[in-house]
């Protein structure tokens, strides 16, 4: 049976498709080198409008004597007090635009035009090369070196040097090791119970935050937090696993990229690269479980235990009555467990 | 395949959830239809597939090794059935896997036309996400932006009578018109114009320049009717086709099914409906599908179906869930003692791990408690006022539901979770078997009733439920059983009590009630049968003299201790 890969690799190759939700623009091309702030594509954002009644302004009755009387077209660029439109005459009635912008449309004797309008910037998000563009579209980025998943983010990406403030998997995020010398780093907790500690993160501000995990009452403020923020495990009291611990530990003071996207409809998680100078080979996304391989395990009482398939079976009885595939597991304190595949990732 | 039936043909049906993809295949045998095997495996929607051809692929193996039959030649599916039997004559697909449409409703009237307008989108996987309505006082042009912003897959004008308002509708037309100016051809929504018929020709045409509008009868001709049907029809072939661009794989497949892939809700309340026109009106047939990402609601009553999608469930859904339910409601539930913190972590850290199953009793217990509450959420859907009360029967499916470790935890959720008043049957459907018939029906409607007459659906049991409002521990019913054998039992009822009667699986009985004390059997208390016959089903019968609400203990071990008795009672 296949199952998802799970990551957590010391040196792999990584590719991220980056890709804009509308048409746009794309600004680099194939084989260029980029850093994670670098805009790769960008593609107009709708901004704020203004809707301007011809009629009422010049005080017109019929809607084709207003059309006739604006002398500004769809597309052209106004400034403030620009006149749009004017009656004719020795007492002429004016109309200026109220602000600068862009005429988006002239419909039915009325201007809207638009006065704000940023357009959405893709970043690469990573340090790496442009491998493949897509056309209006987006990029795919490269780059060789570390690779960390995790279980939940907050959908926000930076990036900072690693700074692992746990003594061990398991060790509480407190405020009282938050000092200013941490201002820009990317910041390692065990677990998170207590808000003070990440409002003072925020505060500093840290460039990101790494937790095994929080407690539910904590999630709505991480979620709010303006910056990324990823629970390698979940949601309780649970350690971060000791592979992606002694990862974090061994890459400590390097440079570390968070991308904290999640979409579980999409099997998407957030992702932790640190960039090396190595080149790693391309990780497996899906694997058939077999014996001997390493296995990350996800609900409690197991949830971030590590261990290793000893024997899978394609129909496993539970002791809630279910009968499921699932795998006999040796976990790290050599105890042996029997678990749905459902509750497995494959680590790769 | 027996050649003595006209028409006779073998159907794969297959339904991509959020979380399984199931196939049943259905066959002639000894002349009737049957269905022959069923498997599901996980959906392969996300990654690293992001198609649903390697699950359909996966349940295409399971189903050749269950049968013995070859369904597939170089990983495709043979249609028709081949000369040596192997393959299949039809193919159908339905799904509920997916994004909810985001939809923009635009109305003259908030009660009135928004109303019917939110009724249409409830009945299907959508999300509201911008509302603009006659009432709505932001300027027209944040209107616009609102619009925009919402990034739609779908815009839904209601509003006017078929004699009514044409100015406002026009009004409400030009701002659309303007917003789809701004928006690129590609990412323009769908537009489904459901508002006063007499201008629909206009609507049309001010919108044409833009995007090609879909056009139904007028969701209110008159203020006081309603005509959601031809909308909901209409909304269906939208979900598909805005689901066939985000599911890979899914527009290839429809070339081979014999129906437009269709919701699964859809499917599953055109059985509901035919259930309840064969079964006995005036009662009504309630379904429920607790599914992962969505709970869908089918309701029959006079002909007339109401489907509800709720984005509530046990995987995707179970967040939403958890948003709408005080800890209270949940822990309530709950036979052994597990600290607050430890349920509130468990089910938000569940929440990111859909497809994850329980394995120790404490955990299951927390999401069966969890399941009672979601149920409490459809009983209030379906019945705000009153109390669930009318249906005969509740058919349920989903995995969390039909897949519990007995058929006494299923019955003791439904009931909990449900409170249903007076005389249910509650009916697991643990294959998916409607959804699969309910697309099947327009094809072959032989097939689907030879297989329902096939006992493939599970009968849990009847379910008496007495209201009294006698004291705790009083006698309330004596009830009176005669099997067909002849043999003959009776039991006395106290309030507060869970009492199965022993009535053999598949067997009929006439159950005669004496009240003891005034009762009632439905929440008005109009008279009602006291003597009436019912099927043994896996629980055989039970009265339920809980009361309604069922009111538990405030002292936690008294609670326990009654919530492991009346599990218990069931057979455990």
């Amino acid at each position: 049976m296949m199952l998802p890969a799970h990551h957590i690799l010391p040196l792999t190759h990584l590719r991220r498709l980056r890709m804009l939700t509308e048409k746009g623009r794309v600004l680099v091309r194939s084989g260029q080198t980029v850093e994670a702030t670098d805009v790769i594509a960008e593609a107009p954002v709708p901004g704020q409008h203004l809707l301007l009644d011809v009629r009422r302004a010049l005080g017109v009755q019929r809607v084709s004597d207003a059309e006739r009387l604006i002398e500004r077209r769809v597309g052209e660029q106004v400034e403030k007090g620009d006149i749009l439109a004017q009656t004719r005459g020795l007492f002429s009635r004016l109309l200026r635009a109220p602000t600068s912008g862009r005429i988006v449309a002239i419909y039915k004797g009325q201007i809207l035009l638009e006065v704000v309008s940023q357009p959405h910037r893709l970043l690469a998000g990573l340090p790496g090369r442009v491998a493949e563009v897509f056309p209006e579209r987006g990029a795919i980025i490269e780059t060789h070196g570390a690779l960390i998943q995790g279980a939940w983010g907050n959908q926000q990406s930076n990036n900072g040097v690693l700074t692992v403030l746990a003594e061990t998997p398991d060790a509480p995020l407190k405020p009282e090791a938050l000092d200013l010398t941490l201002r820009g780093s990317v910041i390692v907790g065990g677990v998170c119970h207590q808000p003070e500690a990440l409002k003072m993160a925020a505060e500093i501000p840290v460039r990101g935050i790494i937790l095994g995990s929080v407690s539910a009452p904590l999630l709505p403020l991480v979620a709010s937090l303006n910056l990324p923020v990823i629970l390698l495990e979940g949601v309780g009291h649970i350690p971060i696993n000791h592979l992606a611990f002694q990862l974090l530990t061994t890459n400590q003071k390097r440079e570390a990229y968070l991308q904290a996207f999640w979409n579980p409809r999409l099997s998407e998680k957030p992702e932790i690269v640190i960039p090396l100078p190595a080149a790693g080979k391309a990780p497996e996304e899906a694997v058939e479980i077999t014996v001997g391989q390493t296995v990350r395990l996800v609900l409690p009482p197991y949830a971030g235990s590590i261990g290793k398939v000893i024997q899978p079976h394609s129909s496993w009885l539970q002791r809630s009555g279910q009968r499921l595939p699932a795998a006999e597991i040796e976990l790290e304190n050599a105890q042996r467990v029997t678990v749905p595949l459902f509750n497995l990732e494959i680590i790769a | 395949m027996s050649s003595s039936i006209i028409e006779a043909e073998s159907v794969l049906a297959v339904d991509i959830g959020s979380v399984f993809t199931r196939a049943l295949l259905f066959d002639v045998v000894e002349e009737r239809y049957r269905m022959i095997a069923a498997t599901q495996v996980s959906t392969t929607v996300g990654a690293p597939f992001f198609d649903i051809s390697e699950s359909i692929f996966q349940t295409l193996t399971r189903l050749e090794e269950i049968t013995g039959r070859r369904l597939m030649e170089e990983a495709h599916l043979l249609l028709p059935t081949q000369e040596d039997g192997s393959g299949v004559d039809r193919f159908v697909l339905t799904f509920s896997a997916g994004q909810p449409l985001r939809v923009v409703a635009m109305g003259l009237l908030e009660e009135v036309s928004l109303a019917s307008a939110r009724k249409v989108l409830e009945s299907t996987y959508c999300q509201i996400v911008e509302q603009i309505s006659l009432n709505d006082r932001r300027k027209p042009e944040a209107q616009i932006d609102a619009i925009l912003r919402a990034r739609p897959d779908l815009i839904l004008i209601a509003g006017g009578t078929d004699q009514g308002a044409t100015r406002s509708i026009a009004k409400i037309v030009d701002l659309l018109t303007l917003a789809l100016q701004l928006m690129t051809a590609e990412s323009r929504p769908e537009v489904l114009y459901a508002g006063n018929s007499a201008i629909t020709k206009q609507v049309c045409d001010r919108l044409e320049p833009y995007v090609r509008p879909r056009t139904v009868p007028n969701l209110r001709p008159d203020i006081d009717r309603e005509n959601l049907m031809p909308a909901q029809e209409v909304l269906s072939e939208i979900v598909y086709l805005r689901r066939s661009h985000q599911i890979g794989g899914l527009q290839s497949y429809s070339t081979i099914s014999a129906i437009t892939p269709q919701p699964s809700l859809r499917a599953f309340g055109r059985m509901v409906q035919f259930l309840e026109k064969i079964t006995n009106p005036p009662l009504g047939v309630l379904g429920i599908d607790l599914g992962s990402a969505t709970t869908g609601i089918a309701m029959a009553r006079s002909g007339t179906l109401t489907t509800q999608a709720i984005p509530i469930g046990s995987g995707f859904g179970l967040a939403a869930a958890l948003e709408q339910s005080p800890l209270e409601s949940i822990t309530r539930w709950l036979p052994m003692h597990v600290p607050n913190e430890a349920v509130r972590d468990y089910l938000w850290h569940r929440t990111l791990y859909p497809t994850a199953v329980p394995t120790s009793l404490e955990y299951q217990a927390i999401e069966q408690a969890m399941l009672r509450q979601i149920l409490a959420q459809v009983a209030n859907r379906v019945a705000p006022d009153e109390g669930l009360y009318g249906f005969e029967p509740i058919l349920v499916s989903g995995y969390a539901l039909t897949q519990a470790a007995s058929p006494a935890q299923s019955l003791l959720m439904l009931l909990d979770g449900l409170q249903p008043i007076g005389v249910t049957t509650f009916i697991l459907d643990p294959y998916g078997l409607l959804t699969a018939l309910g697309a099947i029906a327009p094809l072959n409607p032989t097939l689907v009733v030879q297989v329902l007459e096939s006992n493939a659906l599970v009968n849990l049991g009847t379910v008496i439920a007495p209201l009294s409002s006698v004291r705790y521990g009083t006698p309330i019913l004596k009830v009176r059983y005669e099997l067909e054998s002849g043999e003959t039992s009776s039991v006395e009822v106290r309030q507060g009590t869970l009492v199965p009667l022993p009535i053999p699986n598949g067997q009929r009985a006439r159950l005669h009630l004496q009240p003891l004390r005034p009762l009632r059997l439905t929440p008005t208390g109009k008279d009602t049968a006291r003597s009436f016959k019912v099927t043994g089903g896996l629980l055989g019968a039970v009265i339920d003299a809980r009361g309604r609400p069922i009111t538990l203990p405030t002292d936690s071990a008294r609670r326990r201790d009654l919530l492991k008795r009346w599990i218990a009672t069931l057979g455990g």
